[in-house]
């Protein structure tokens, strides 16, 4: 166990990981984006716009999985002081803050045929700008503590707090959203699914995850370098790659 | 006894000092040395549990101080290089205070304790309008106050004048020949007469 | 357990007794909240009808403001001064110390807040049924508040621009607090029955004594490695 949590095993391994997923990535994606955008039937409410939530829908879910993968490595590096979590809780904030923003921005492009506006008060697209919100805040924290430790461990506890926030805030977002929806607005949402439509939906979700993996891998690798300079290895390793 | 094993620190990712172990028994006095900035504070934040080691443990009677925890906690006295004193309370406030904090409910002493460290004439002012000596002392009134056997003294004299500094001298020797511990860093040399003092200098 | 006791007691009446030898400490924010609310009539008109729809969400939006204003008192002097450093090498669980300070706090800011929201509930001509609901809905709410900005402001102590980030980290938390909150005083304008709001900031209450001093007290042992 130790081994594989200790940096200089896991650089290497993750090297010789990411080009495999990599390709992984890049299949899984244009076999979802050809079966959402070719393959799966018009909506008959929504025409052709609503081909726009095989990106939304699986982009919402993933910021939140990620958030919540964050805190979890936050967690267990608080609880078992293991390095490799914490810089993978790092490494996962700027990846869930790009699938927040994706998430925001194309609820708003979907929200301009559906509603006429290019923002509506949703509950969904508000829980997404909250959780937006947290991510920069995480990002905040973490970028003005200079030691990196300590800033691993700070953010760490600010995750577990919005973690145990998110369902609550989520919650109460819908609350709100009922409580003032005007009636002539529909909810945004997914449309009762056909499974023509959920096969792409999942293959989506699918390759964004995949995506999420290896994106996570070349961050960490860096961090790690960064982090480790000062070590043998780290020096050794660049001496052996000099041209 | 306090024990450090093996212990490493870092600060950032530069490493102050490594394999460092010591061990200091009732009645002796550990003085720490070394330039700005080698890890002085460090070392006596490590030893209070405020600071995390990197690697190597701190045990107080064979067990480590992390386990201990708050029964670690109610063995030690720490003064750092600040104060603790907040402007808005008298001398006396400010003392019981820390010492209803620290655990040790001797109240009724801090009239003593004032009188002994020269603070007894402010017992009325606000602690903003001592000086930066009055406040070390005061602070350092903490020691007397709370008995207990472990204490840990960052830079204590600085400030101080010759009759306080001497005064602190006679306070430090009398803990001493009590059975307790001290570890203390210093610009100055501690003219402590007893049977042991350790010495460590960090490069 | 007696010792604890005084120890907690000793420090709660420390907190007190400085914010009054200091008094304009108190008074900031809660001008702060007058001030903030007053403003609205000015930028919207005084049309009776208008402020009373959004007199729930200015009253509670300038109580959020008002609260994050007063974080940086909790612990920015103490860890100054060193006395954070004592707290946290006191013989006592440091989330008890914790919360004894957040009390403090909130005795010093959230309470003022309650006491002269009536006031304020007038000015903006909310009916009378309404003025009950807004101060208790903010009894319920601002300990909330002072618990969320207590994992801020400990997370951010020393920090370089620590007050702005603060505001960064807590504002975002403070959602369903304010979502429940004003709800609950249009709720009683509207004539909604608003017992589920008061449970809901209740439960969460009673979530945040449970949980936050906790998550403060790791944080300030971040904040003092």
């Amino acid at each position: 166990m130790h081994k594989y949590a200790s940096p200089k095993f896991f650089y290497s391994l993750a090297g010789q990981l990411i080009p495999w997923i990599a390709a992984l990535t890049a299949v899984l994606l244009l076999a979802g984006l050809y079966l959402g955008l070719f393959v799966a039937p018009a909506d008959y409410q929504q025409g052709e716009s609503y081909r726009i939530m095989f990106i939304h829908v699986p982009a919402a879910w993933m910021s939140m999985f990620i958030y919540m993968l964050m805190a979890g490595a936050g967690a267990v590096a608080l609880v078992w002081n293991i390095k490799l979590a914490e810089i993978f809780a790092n490494s996962c904030a700027p990846i869930g803050a790009s699938f927040t923003f994706l998430a925001l921005a194309t609820g708003s492009l979907w929200g301009k045929p559906m509603w006429g506006t290019w923002w509506a008060w949703d509950a969904r697209l508000t829980s997404e700008l909250i959780l937006f919100f947290l991510y920069i805040g995480y990002m905040a924290l973490q970028a003005s503590i200079d030691d990196p430790r300590r800033a691993a461990r700070a953010a760490a506890i600010l995750a577990l707090v919005g973690v145990v926030n998110i369902p609550v805030i989520h919650f109460s977002v819908e609350w709100w959203n009922t409580l003032h929806q005007p009636a002539s607005v529909s909810k945004i949402g997914t449309p009762s699914i056909h499974p023509s439509m959920l096969a792409p939906l999942l293959l989506m979700a699918f390759a964004f995850t995949i995506y999420f993996v290896v994106v996570a891998l070349l961050r960490m690798r860096n961090e790690i370098l960064e982090r480790e300079r000062h070590t043998t290895w780290v020096a050794d390793m660049l001496e052996s790659t000099k041209p | 006894m306090l024990e450090a094993v093996d212990l490493e620190c870092v600060r950032g990712d530069r490493p102050l000092f490594s394999h460092l172990s010591f061990s200091l028994e009732p009645g002796e006095l550990l003085h720490v040395t070394g330039a700005n900035g080698s890890g002085k504070t460090t070392l006596l934040r490590t030893l209070c549990g405020l600071t995390r080691a990197h690697a190597g443990e701190v045990r107080w009677h064979g067990t480590a101080i992390h386990k201990l925890g708050d029964d670690f906690h109610a063995q030690l006295a720490y003064v750092g290089h600040g104060n603790g004193i907040q402007g808005d309370l008298t001398p006396a406030e400010n003392l019981s205070v820390a010492v209803s904090l620290s655990g040790s409910a001797d109240i009724a002493q801090i009239g003593k304790t004032l009188e002994r460290l020269g603070l007894a004439a402010y017992h009325h002012f606000p602690a903003k309008i001592l000086s930066q000596g009055q406040k070390r002392r005061l602070a350092l009134a903490r020691l007397v106050a709370e008995h207990k056997p472990l204490w840990i003294l960052d830079e204590p004299l600085s400030g101080l004048d010759v009759d306080s500094a001497s005064l602190m001298t006679t306070i430090l020797m009398e803990h001493l020949a009590q059975g307790g511990l001290i570890i203390i860093t210093s610009h100055q040399d501690i003219n402590v007469e007893t049977k042991t003092t350790l010495h460590i200098r960090i490069n | 357990m007696p010792k604890l006791l005084k120890a907690i007691a000793r420090l709660f009446w420390r907190d007190l007794t400085v914010a009054m030898r200091r008094s304009t400490d108190i008074l900031t924010p809660l001008v702060f909240f007058v001030i903030v609310v007053s403003l609205f009539p000015l930028g919207l008109g005084p049309e009776p009808v208008v402020l009373r729809t959004i007199a729930p969400g200015v009253i509670w939006v300038a109580a959020l403001l008002a609260t994050m204003l007063s974080l940086n008192r909790l612990f920015a002097n103490d860890y100054a001064d060193g006395t954070l450093e004592q707290m946290a090498l006191a013989p006592y669980p440091l989330a008890l110390l914790v919360l004894t300070k957040i009390a403090a706090h909130w005795a010093l800011t959230g309470l003022p807040l309650v006491l002269i929201s009536p006031l304020l509930a007038v000015q903006m001509h909310l009916p009378e049924t309404a003025i009950a609901t807004l101060a208790l809905s903010l009894l319920l709410g601002t300990p909330i508040l002072s618990l969320l900005g207590a994992v801020g402001a400990a997370l951010t102590l020393g920090l370089r621009g620590g007050g702005v980030l603060v505001s960064l980290l807590v504002l975002p938390l403070y959602t369903p607090i304010l979502i429940f909150g004003a709800g609950s005083v249009a709720g009683v304008i509207a004539g909604i029955d608003t017992e589920a709001h008061f449970s809901l900031l209740g439960a969460f209450l009673a979530l945040a004594l449970t949980l936050l001093p906790w998550a403060t007290a790791a944080a300030l042992r971040v904040s003092l490695d």
